[in-house]
């Protein structure tokens, strides 16, 4: 079994903050990790390959720092990293980017199975993985949050829903987007670090793909940011103050105004 | 080069630095200098200077549409599970309304399924002028290859400029691939669309960064414009009994039907209370309540307001709630009229997933708790005291 | 303060602070509550390789030295003092193999220890024996290709726990001290029960129980060097050891005086955060330095160790000291800072207070440590 996973270096949100003077995002020193969602992605493909065999090849597009989520990737238990880095990526939306990642894997060529986190905290999309899975031709299985069995090249799993799961059957090769539920990521070891420290990562730029350079980067994205603003702050509330019988007076009363 | 600082109109005035998102532009020798390996040329810089000194080069979209002229409409996909049609639709409908009144076109909602009757005509009192409608036993449930295939042929055949789609678990799987396919300009989890009066356009209004910034994002080369929104966000359009429609039955080639995946069992999960996205009132509980038995309070209060329950990620974590009640980045987003959050402090994971919340409400016993810095209403004090006390007072106030 | 650690002490201080934060400290309570052993987080401990830190690397380990060690120790401690216990008595329990043990016991032994398959316990204490190691009870007499051994220990860090233990018994009762050895018994062996499981005041999520030998036949292969060498096995093992005590306690120190700085920050009282008093700023700051005081004699002591200087019986003695009666003396002055909470179960600087103090007394209580430490002293003044 042969696993791509699909991961994404983003900003801690935790620690995005916004400047209260000038009202504008303050960036200085916010650290950069692996997209929360696809540290379940990562360990899914891990624990596919312990059971069944195989590699895990973890993927991802960004700047040249974003080696250090390869590495951290490589530390819990995947075997390849390969970082897509160019000027001529810069600048891609939702559709570019899954263009530029199935041109990736289609030079990786030997894959049963693609998983990717069900989206990135950052931007919060949710279409890149099905994105992939369009450009490469390949059925898909969004929300993921069980794999209930993996046989000669079908699987079943179980897809998360508003109002509960669906089991869905698929062929190999499927490209999966799994959420929270799928697993509790394992820490990294030692050995892992060690490894992940001193492990080649290959770099690929747009002239190790076969790809058409209309469709790269800022030309090849049907959509463009026209404006960035920060939304304004929600008016300072009120507080309620009084004992336990009054607070809770004022509160009912509020709460019959609003239903 | 992309982009480009013109180093002769540039004073150095550090409005770009401000509103760059990627921290990509430092002042050096007062004029400002763009470092490309952090630039997304995301393009928030362009309009911020004011001396025009920053050029970002857009290529001309060379698979440009030719025809864009001839895209006409604004469409709405309308979700349907178990043959009913989800409200977020009727949202959207209303939206698309307005929308369509700006450009001088008409809405027209496209149902996939099987047997729909009353379905199709609730949608035509709902606001929409056509429906678009493709019956077949294989579409009776949503499956990702057969729905887009139908789309992608309906939006090749009509060619509408704009289709709307709920960002629910089914309308962001379907949309995502549609859009790959038909290369067209998607924008997800909209919180505001508007036209563009100039160029008749519709301009895309979302959060980014977990709320903390928010981008306007257009298509303007490609068709149709695509975008999703969340439930709750748009108020939901009136019914209008009078309203009349035109009802366009779709016959296709079989081979659209295909699938590779298959849907081999539906689970819903009985809840103790009702679906967290759906909800008007949610009360939410968090490590604050010490314990899992005094989710009790929580349950009690949601009760008597006909509310969900929700949960923080520390109580989740802790094994008190069940992940499906969780609230935030990593759990449900959700958007109610009323927020209670109890025991909760406010970690800017839970806030990104309520802070969209109309009215909300916060208990907890730290004063600089930063739930407080969100809330319409903060009461610095002990869940467990003011709980039963509320939810007492609250059954007295409603009764009347 | 940049203590030049390597790349890999880096790693293991990085990713024993992220078990720390995200898997220990958030269970830490409850463990101290309950009185269990914290398998959950021991198997976790070994899936991170943490276990392998202190064996060679020809035998499944790392092959880092006491410094590593020390460092994984601290880490684990700034979240609780008594999970850490488990894993650095293991470490204890394994020194003797790694010592003086035959190729045959450490091929035996030590990959399953590196990969923390299953850990290892140290058995020297006895009702009547703490400081005084010549005073042991317990016998091992041999008879053909076996030793029978006989006799109680108690206060075993692990005990019931551990896989493997290393036990010191007297095989010539008549040399005093100079007829003891140490031998490996398996948990399992006939004869080799476990008696009393202790109550303790702190470090409660470590198990502290009596080691049983009634007849309890060991093959003679597992005696460790030769017979009459377990006194000298002993004393270059807490040679070994006793900078992971001092380290414990470091660590110990360190959680105390990252809640008791975040604490007053956080606490207002009359208008401002109780940081703003010089009252419990100068507290503060005394505890920093002590605290940084320690951890720049641990870590000497441990690098003077590593690099082969085996003659630090004064320093490691003034290393364990001197940090634990920091730990003692920081996390008191936590509990002052922290007021009436510091005082409650539901804040974690009365555990830290309770933790502390086992360090000013296992593995030598701090007034042994002083005997080293001045008999040292005039020794090497006689000798100038």
């Amino acid at each position: 079994m042969n696993i791509i996973v699909c991961i994404k270096q983003v900003p801690e949100t935790t620690e995005v903050r916004i400047n209260p003077e000038t009202n504008t995002l303050m960036r200085e020193g916010v650290k950069s990790i692996i997209n929360p969602f696809d540290m379940y992605a990562i360990e899914e493909g891990v624990r596919i390959k312990e059971k069944s065999g195989g590699k895990v090849t973890v993927l991802t597009m960004g700047p040249p720092q974003a080696e250090t989520a390869l590495r951290e990737a490589l530390s819990l238990g995947a075997d390849e990293a390969i970082l897509l880095s160019d000027r001529a990526f810069a600048g891609s939306d939702t559709w570019a980017t899954s263009y530029t990642l199935a041109c990736a894997i289609r030079k990786i060529k030997d894959y049963d199975l693609i998983v990717c986190g069900k989206q990135a905290s950052d931007g919060d999309t949710a279409q890149v993985g099905p994105g992939i899975a369009t450009h490469l031709d390949i059925p898909q299985v969004t929300y993921v949050k069980k794999i209930e069995e993996i046989k000669d090249k079908t699987v079943r799993v179980e897809r998360m829903t508003e109002e509960g799961y669906e089991i869905i059957e698929s062929g190999l090769p499927v490209l999966f987007t799994v959420v929270k539920e799928i697993n509790s990521p394992r820490m990294p070891a030692l050995r892992g670090l060690m490894r992940a420290k001193s492990a080649k990562i290959i770099h690929w730029t747009h002239k190790d793909l076969e790809a058409n350079a209309e469709n790269l980067g800022l030309g090849g994205s049907p959509t463009q940011v026209v404006k960035i603003f920060t939304p304004l702050p929600r008016p300072s509330g009120e507080m309620l103050e009084g004992d336990v019988e009054v607070i809770a007076r004022k509160l009912a009363d509020i709460l019959n105004k609003e239903i | 080069m992309p982009i480009q600082v013109i180093v002769e109109k540039c004073t150095g005035c550090t409005m770009c630095v401000k509103v760059c998102p990627f921290d990509a532009i430092r002042i050096m020798d007062k004029k400002a200098v763009i470092n490309l390996d952090k630039c997304n040329l995301c393009g928030a810089c362009e309009p911020a200077c004011k001396f025009k000194a920053i050029f970002l080069e857009k290529p001309e979209a060379s698979i440009r549409k030719q025809d864009i002229g001839q895209y006409r409409g604004v469409w709405v996909f309308a979700e349907q599970k178990r043959g009913k049609v989800q409200p977020v639709v009727y949202e959207l409908l209303g939206k698309a309304r307005e929308l369509a009144a700006s450009l001088g076109t008409e809405v027209s909602a496209v149902l996939l399924g099987e047997r729909l009757e009353e379905e199709v005509q609730e949608l035509i009192w709902r606001g929409a002028d056509k429906v678009y409608v493709a019956e077949r036993l294989e579409l009776a449930n949503y499956q990702d290859e057969p729905y887009t295939n139908v789309i992608v042929e309906l939006i090749n055949k009509y060619k509408p400029e704009i289709f709307l789609c709920p960002a629910s678990s089914v309308g962001r799987s379907l949309i995502s691939r549609v859009a790959i396919k038909i290369k067209a300009g998607l924008t997800a989890d909209c919180t505001e669309l508007a036209i563009d009066k100039d160029k008749k356009i519709l301009l895309s209004t979302r959060p980014a960064f977990g709320g903390n910034i928010m981008a306007t994002i257009v298509s303007p080369d490609y068709r149709p414009q695509m975008a999703t929104v969340r439930h709750k966000v748009f108020p939901e359009s009136l019914t209008d009994m009078k309203r009349k429609g035109k009802i366009i039955r779709e016959s296709f080639d079989g081979r659209l039907l295909n699938s590779r995946t298959r849907l081999l069992d539906i689970v819903d999960e009985i809840e103790q209370t009702v679906n967290l996205s759906e909800a008007d009132i949610i009360v939410a509980g968090g490590r604050g309540l010490r314990a899992p038995e005094n989710f009790r309070l929580i349950e009690g209060l949601a009760r008597s307001l006909g509310g969900a329950v929700g949960a923080s990620r520390a109580a989740v974590d802790s094994g008190w709630m069940a992940y499906s009640h969780q609230v935030g980045q990593t759990g449900k987003t959700v958007c109610p009229k009323i927020y209670i959050a109890c025991g909760i402090s406010g970690q800017i994971q839970h806030l990104v997933g309520m802070q969209s919340s109309k009215v909300i409400i916060a208990i907890n016993s730290d004063p600089y708790a930063p739930i407080f810095k969100v809330a319409n209403y903060g009461i610095v004090g002990d869940c467990l005291e003011i709980l039963p006390v509320l939810t007492k007072n609250l059954r007295e106030v409603l009764r009347k | 303060m940049d203590y030049l650690l390597t790349e890999e002490q880096k790693m293991i201080r990085d990713l024993c602070r992220q078990i720390a934060r995200e898997k220990i400290a958030p269970v830490a309570a409850e463990y101290d509550k309950t009185e269990k052993f914290p398998h959950g987080i021991i198997k976790l401990i070994a899936e991170s390789d943490l276990f392998a830190v202190f064996v060679p690397a020809e035998y499944g380990g790392t092959g880092g030295g006491v410094l590593d060690l020390c460092i994984a120790t601290e880490e684990l401690s700034c979240a609780c003092g008594g999970i850490a216990v488990c894993y650095a008595a293991s470490a204890l329990g394994t020194f003797p193999i790694v010592l003086f043990g035959t190729e045959e016991q450490k091929k035996k032994y030590l990959p399953d220890l590196a990969k923390g398959k299953t850990i290892a316990a140290f058995g020297i204490t006895e009702p009547e024996a703490g400081s005084d190691a010549s005073a042991i009870k317990t016998t091992a007499v041999k008879k053909g290709d076996h030793y029978i051994l006989n006799g109680t220990k108690h206060f075993i860090t692990n005990g019931g726990e551990a896989g493997v233990y290393t036990v010191i018994a007297m095989t010539d009762r008549t040399k005093g001290a100079r007829g003891a050895s140490a031998f490996i018994v398996e948990k399992g062996t006939p004869g080799f029960t476990f008696g009393k499981k202790e109550e303790k005041m702190g470090i409660r999520a470590s198990i502290t129980s009596e080691l049983i030998f009634t007849d309890c036949k060991i093959p003679k292969e597992n005696l460790i060097a030769r017979e009459g060498m377990g006194f000298i096995v002993t004393m270059k093992t807490f040679d070994m050891s006793r900078p992971g005590v001092a380290a414990q306690a470091l660590g110990i120190a360190q959680g105390a005086l990252e809640l008791a700085v975040k604490y007053s920050r956080e606490r207002k009282q009359f208008g401002k955060p109780i940081s703003g008093f010089q009252g419990i700023q100068w507290m503060l700051a005394d505890m920093a330095t002590k605290v940084e005081a320690s951890r720049a004699l641990v870590y000497a002591v441990a690098r003077m160790l590593d690099s082969g200087n085996t003659g630090v019986a004064k320093e490691s003695a003034m290393a364990k000291l001197f940090a634990s009666d920091t730990a003692m003396q920081v996390s008191t002055d936590a509990v002052q800072i922290l007021g009436g909470y510091g005082y409650m179960r539901d804040y974690p600087a009365e555990k830290y207070m309770r933790d502390a103090k086992i360090t000013q007394i296992y593995e030598g209580t701090n007034q042994i440590q002083r005997n080293i430490i001045a008999l040292q002293l005039i020794k090497e003044m006689a000798k100038l």
